[in-house]
């Protein structure tokens, strides 16, 4: 939920990072954290088990600049993609204001994206949200790989709206931002009309 | 979006910094510390050079969440009190309504005085904060407004 302090004159906005696991959420995350200049952003936690898979989020606060005097902050969390983290998964998607699906092109992660993104509408409506009625992108990740999906085949799959389709190579940075601003941008409008 | 923002007033800002003030002097505590349920900052008070507050209200927030989860599973609403307690320094959590109060104190101070203290200010900070969301969904006040202005320029500014 959107946080507006007129005594700090601060904006802040929550992103959440959904999609199967090793899709690249994390990814994006730390792309956007090594790229972004230290006195924009704070730190990058990241609460993972001993071989890295994200236990309960990885969270990152970003300062984007100001827009009407206000400062805009937005924090930037992820889920953890495992199936079975999935009650941690609806406590992160609390207070959401604005939701990235991070979707595996590998034709083999067809399935896991269908059934995360299944998940991802159930676990909105149990925090009272529609994916229908609050921002939204949809990233098509690892688009360097070989086996990718072609890219209509995987939007009409996982279109749900008229939201933005963004591909992109995590690893790499191809898209990261373009997936921010589109989502961000959303988020502020959304702003302006309440 | 299901829920509208939280707007906090001036007034209001420095209502819940005047009751974290008093509640880190009368508590010995390093620092008094109001996040909203979410992980969004609210306000502090005491020493925090040292302290990475922003990532210390998110890890808050999700350790509340994650235990309240736990309260549910076995049949309670949630665990209105959480303390770890540590070698020098210990935090204190109390859940306030939609907010989280953070008392984070060392061996000058003591559990059993941090909750005293915690008991005294929550009843202040309750208050204050129904106001706050009474006045956050009012529609359309003056401030409000400025939202309403915002342009594609402005939004697209912010990404140059």
């Amino acid at each position: 939920m959107t946080f507006i302090n007129y005594a700090s004159r601060e904006i802040n906005c929550k992103i959440v990072y959904y999609g199967p696991g090793l899709c690249g959420k994390t990814t994006n995350l730390q792309y956007i954290f090594d790229s972004t200049a230290p006195q924009s952003k704070g730190k990058l936690i990241s609460l993972a088990t001993e071989t890295d898979r994200t236990l309960f989020f990885d969270f990152m606060p970003l300062e984007l600049g100001t827009v009407r005097g206000f400062k805009t902050r937005f924090h930037l969390y992820t889920v953890p993609g495992q199936v079975f983290y999935d009650a941690s998964r609806k406590l992160i998607l609390k207070g959401v204001d604005g939701v990235v699906f991070v979707a595996d092109s590998q034709e083999e992660r067809m399935d896991a994206n269908i059934e995360s993104l299944y998940n991802l509408e159930e676990n909105l409506q149990s925090q009272g949200y529609d994916l229908m009625n609050i921002p939204y992108v949809l990233q098509l990740n690892k688009r360097d790989l070989p086996n990718v999906v072609p890219v209509p085949d995987l939007a009409a799959e996982l279109h749900r709206k008229s939201e933005p389709v963004i591909e992109a190579v995590a690893a790499t940075g191809v898209g990261v931002f373009d997936t921010l601003k589109a989502v961000a941008k959303q988020v502020l409008t959304e702003l302006r009309k309440s | 979006m299901a829920d509208t923002p939280i707007v906090m007033r001036e007034q209001q800002y420095h209502q819940i910094k005047a009751v974290l003030a008093k509640l880190r002097l009368d508590s010995s505590a390093r620092v008094a510390f109001l996040v909203d349920k979410d992980g969004q900052q609210i306000a502090v008070h005491g020493d925090v050079s040292t302290l990475d507050t922003t990532s210390l209200a998110s890890l808050a927030a999700g350790n509340v969440a994650a235990t309240t989860g736990m309260a549910q599973l076995i049949g309670e609403k949630e665990f209105p009190t959480l303390s770890h307690e540590g070698e020098r320094e210990s935090i204190h959590i109390s859940v306030i309504g939609r907010v989280l109060l953070i008392v984070v104190f060392d061996e000058r101070s003591s559990l059993g005085l941090v909750k005293l203290r915690v008991k005294q200010a929550s009843v202040e900070l309750a208050s204050i904060f129904e106001e706050v969301i009474r006045e956050s969904s009012k529609k359309e006040t003056a401030e409000a407004s400025l939202f309403a202005e915002i342009t594609d320029e402005d939004i697209d500014s912010l990404f140059n």
